[in-house]
Formats: C-alpha cells, sequence, structure tokens
C-alpha cells in the first residue's frame, strides 16, 4: 500500500548564504502492507519525526519516491481521505478556535462520498473513542490531555482512511491513558480494517500494538523485524536498545 | 459578537468604544450635524467666548470652533483609518505569503521590507511631500507607503508561528490546499494579533497627521484638521487658551479611547475566553429570565 523507495533528506544548516547541509535520512526504503500496523522505533534526532513528515507529504524528499497504491503522496488529491495522522501535542492539534464538533468536520467536509449523515458521523466517531457527544461543543482548551488526543483519533478515524501515522501519539500522556488509548487504537484497527505507521521512542508500546518494527539510527534503518522476534535483532545497536529496556 | 461582549464587560474598554464609535459617526455625518460652516468667516466674532450659539466659541477668523473640530474629524480620523486598513491590507498579503511559504519567498520579501524599514519614517514622509507637493493625500500616501513593511514584518512572526502548529500540519497531511488551510486555520488565528498592532498604531498615526498638519505640511488652509487647529491657535496660547485646548483635548482622548481598545482587544479575542460553559450558562439564565417573565405575567 504504502511504497517508500530510496528517499533522502537533509536540511540547510546555517544562514542565508551557508552550503552547508546535514542530512537527516539516507537511504531509507521500505514498505507497508495494508491493514499493517508499522512502527518505527528511534532515539531522539534519529530522523523518525522528520520521516512523518515525508510520509505524510507535507515536506518533498530531496531523492527518492514515496507511493501511496502507486501514486505520489505529494500529490494532495492522493492523500485526501486516505491518509490521516495523530501528533504528538495534542495542545495545538486543534485549532483553538473550533470547537471539536468544527475540528472533526474538517476532514468529513473535505471528503466527497460519504454514507449517512455527517451529524450522525461526529456521535459516532466520538463514542468509538470513548467521549460523550456532549463534547461536541466544547472548546479544545476546555478538554484534559487524553480527551484532546482522543478527540484528534476521532478526527484521523472519521473519514475512514486506508493509513493512518501517529507522531509520538502517545508520548505525552501518562502511563493509565497510555494504555487506554493504545486498547482504543486496537480496537479501532480492527473495526476499520486501517493501516497504522507507529511512530515513537516507547518500544514497549510499538510491541503492543506493531505487527513490525523498524529500528532507525541517526537517519538510517537498522532493521525491519517482526514483533514475535523482536528477542532475537541481529545487529548489536537494536540489541543494546532492547536489553537498556529490559534492564 | 461574542466577543463585543467581552470587550464591553470591562468599563473603560465599552467607554473607549462608544467615544469612537460616536466620533466616527460624528465624522461621517458632519453636515448634518455641525451647527456651522466650518470655514464661514465671521470677523465680528473674532475670538468671541463660548455662546449658545457657538458652544465652542470661535477662532482668529470668527469660524465656529464646534464646527471645525466635528469636521476635523473625517481628515484627522477617518481617512487616517483608510490609509491604516490599506497599509495593514498590503502587509497582511506579504506577511501570510512570507510566513506561510517560508524558504525563498520569505527571504526575498523581508529583504525587501528590511529595505523599506530601513528609510527613517519621518524623513521619507518629508521626502514624498517634497517630491509630490505639500497635502494631505500626499502624507497618506506616505504613510501607506512606510508603514507595510513594519506590518509586514510583525504578521510574518504571527503567521510563521501558526503555520507551524500542529492542526495546520494536520490539514496538510489530510490534503487541505494552501488556500483552504489560510483562510480556515492561519487568517482566523492571526486576527486578533493584526488587529492589536493596527489599533495601536492607529493612535500614532493620527498623532502624527496631525503633526504634519501642526507644521503647515498637510492639509491646506481653509479646511478644518486638528493639527492644523492647534497650529492656528498657536499666537493666542496665553490669552485665548481654550482655543488650543480643544482640538488638542480631542486629540488626546481619540487617541487614548483607541490606545485602550487596544489593550482590551488582546484580551478580548483570545480564544480561551471562548467556553461551552458560558453558552450553556447564557442559555439557562435567559430561560430561567424567562421562566420568571412568565411567573410574573
Amino acid at each position: 500500500m504504502l511504497s517508500v523507495d530510496c528517499i533522502e533528506k537533509s536540511y540547510k544548516k546555517g544562514g542565508l548564504f551557508s552550503k552547508k547541509k546535514e542530512q537527516v535520512l539516507k537511504n531509507i526504503s521500505f514498505e507497508c502492507k495494508r491493514g499493517e500496523c508499522l512502527g518505527i522505533i528511534g532515539e531522539s534526532g534519529s530522523g523518525k519525526s522528520t520521516l512523518g513528515r515525508l510520509l505524510l507529504g507535507i515536506e518533498k524528499p530531496d531523492r527518492g519516491t514515496i507511493f501511496f497504491e502507486g501514486k505520489s503522496v505529494g500529490n494532495r488529491r492522493v492523500r485526501m481521505g486516505n491518509i490521516s495522522a495523530v501528533f504528538q501535542d495534542y495542545t495545538s492539534s486543534i485549532n483553538p478556535f473550533y470547537t471539536v464538533e468544527e475540528a472533526i468536520l474538517e476532514p468529513l467536509h473535505m471528503k466527497k462520498e460519504l454514507l449517512g449523515g455527517v451529524q450522525s458521523k461526529i456521535d459516532q466517531v466520538l463514542c468509538q473513542v470513548g467521549l460523550n457527544p456532549s463534547y461536541r461543543k466544547k472548546y479544545p482548551h476546555e478538554l484534559s490531555g487524553g480527551e484532546a488526543q482522543r478527540v484528534c483519533i476521532a478526527r484521523a478515524v472519521s473519514t475512514e482512511p486506508k493509513c493512518i501515522l501517529f507522531d509520538e501519539a502517545i508520548s505525552s500522556l501518562d502511563g493509565s491513558v497510555q494504555i487506554q488509548v493504545l486498547e482504543l487504537l486496537k480496537n479501532l484497527r480492527k473495526l476499520y480494517d486501517m493501516g497504522y505507521i507507529f511512530i515513537t521512542h516507547d518500544i514497549q508500546a510499538a510491541a503492543y500494538i506493531c505487527d513490525r518494527v523498524m529500528i532507525i539510527r541517526n537517519g538510517e534503518i537498522e532493521e525491519i523485524v517482526k514483533v514475535e522476534h523482536l528477542k532475537d535483532v541481529q545487529s548489536a545497536y537494536s540489541k543494546k536498545l532492547l536489553q537498556m529496556i529490559i534492564a | 459578537m461574542n466577543r463585543l461582549k467581552y470587550v464591553l464587560k470591562d468599563k473603560v474598554a465599552a467607554l473607549s468604544l462608544s467615544i469612537i464609535a460616536v466620533t466616527t459617526v460624528a465624522g461621517v455625518f458632519a453636515p448634518f450635524i455641525a451647527p456651522h460652516d466650518p470655514e464661514e468667516v465671521n470677523m465680528e466674532l473674532q475670538f468671541a467666548a463660548s455662546s449658545w450659539e457657538y458652544l465652542l466659541g470661535n477662532d482668529h477668523l470668527g469660524r465656529c470652533m464646534l464646527s471645525r473640530l466635528i469636521y476635523g474629524i473625517r481628515p484627522s480620523m477617518l481617512w487616517v483609518f483608510a490609509a491604516l486598513v490599506l497599509s495593514v491590507t498590503i502587509g497582511s498579503i506579504v506577511g501570510f505569503l512570507a510566513g506561510y511559504f517560508r524558504g525563498k519567498t520569505d527571504a526575498f520579501l523581508m529583504r525587501v521590507c528590511d529595505v523599506m524599514l530601513s528609510f527613517p519614517g519621518y524623513v521619507m514622509t518629508l521626502a514624498v511631500i517634497g517630491i509630490l507637493g505639500v497635502g494631505f493625500e500626499n502624507i497618506l500616501l506616505a504613510f501607506v507607503l512606510m508603514k507595510w513593511a513594519w506590518f509586514a514584518r510583525i504578521i510574518r512572526t504571527s503567521v510563521m508561528q501558526y503555520a507551524e502548529s500542529e492542526y495546520v500540519k494536520f490539514s496538510k497531511a489530510i490534503g487541505a490546499s494552501h488556500l483552504k488551510i489560510m483562510i480556515s486555520h492561519i487568517i482566523p488565528v492571526a486576527l486578533p494579533d493584526i488587529a492589536v498592532i493596527a489599533s495601536s498604531s492607529f493612535g500614532s498615526m493620527i498623532l502624527q497627521i496631525s503633526g504634519f498638519s501642526f507644521l503647515g505640511l498637510g492639509i491646506q488652509a481653509p479646511q478644518a484638521e486638528w493639527g492644523m487647529m492647534l497650529n492656528e491657535a498657536r499666537e493666542v496660547m496665553f490669552s485665548r487658551p481654550e482655543l488650543m485646548l480643544a482640538p488638542g483635548l480631542t486629540i488626546v482622548i481619540i487617541v487614548s479611547a483607541i490606545n485602550y481598545l487596544a489593550d482590551t482587544l488582546q484580551v478580548a479575542l483570545d480564544p480561551q475566553l471562548m467556553t461551552s460553559k458560558n453558552k450553556q450558562l447564557g442559555f439557562e439564565t435567559t430561560s430561567i429570565a424567562k421562566l420568571e417573565g412568565k411567573g410574573v405575567a
């Protein structure tokens, strides 16, 4: 479904006339099948969020291609209704002038064909993420972190996209809420048969929800393993990473 | 409309807003409100004290001071406002393009702004007057030319901050067009910032226009303008101070009112004030009021 081929990305360093560049991603290729949950794990600064932005088509890679069902994700019409996202910072994930209802309506309005009424759809997705329909009229600053993140998830699943990218979506929530949200994501995935790309630095969370895990280090893929085989990773770095968690 | 309620809750802001509203209306309908023709010379009444017919007295040519003050609203406030709107619009367009698209667009537009900002404002205005000649329109033109760059810089910074936010990222990810993102996400969020900086520079622009007219570079003789009225009253400053006080106080009051309003706008336009609870409360109180009304009936 999502195929990434040899992408590279570098950012300019320094001022206007500086020629220095810092390479953030090097030669990344992988594939994500339909309905699969792929975890992308790495330390801070390993380039996983940059990879996320490229996958969402917000930025363009310097080299290489990212195809969604054979079409480039750089084209916004390809992404429309097919790809969605949930970000880390729940405080700025919803426009402060929007109510919960308006926030969820935004992607729904963009999708042309819609089964059933828009209004009933809002109630339905709010229920699915465990929020009461009375939340519809609330503004984002009236929500707690967990509630805001649930609204973001509701907003992401409302159009029933084929792929949702979670960029550190649960990292800023506290422990018990994390588990609730992970549980919720697992159920939603079964319900809609969606694919997830789960960017995180938390291996435990990734192991809990993902089918395959990609370990990334300094902008390069270190290893891609199935979750069942997570114990017997090959590379030294991955072993070290895992050991730190077990210890 | 909800926002207006927050402004009106603050007494100083409500007072400021009503002063500005009344002045604007008086300026627009000056011919109907002013008791006399502001340019009618009546030498018999030279420096006459205030009377029931001429409430604020008469100036050195016997013209009605009150009528001149009211007609003076037009150039001193309304035309300044038009110039402000024009320069804020230009500044916003440049600021939005630079702040949203970043990169090369940003670098180019900001260098242009830097060039514009490196001219000293007053000297440039004088230079424009020197080239195009003395006149009110030329000062306004010089203002628009000089101010837009300043607005563009400030608006760019605020747009940049919002363009980075996650809800804009989300909109981009789900495939919204740039135009749609700007209209639905960035303009509403940046509007309070724009309103605040525009209103705070409104006051200083009124002062500058009056300053130029005081120097005799702005509006020309028979027409009324507050700064020019101050200048005309200068010769009799000690024998008839009220001739100077009237336009002077008007300027001070209007500028303070605008500044106070700018202050409260900042608070009133804060999205954190919007609460669903408030809405419900409002609904409840009205329904209770209705019930009580029924009881009384």
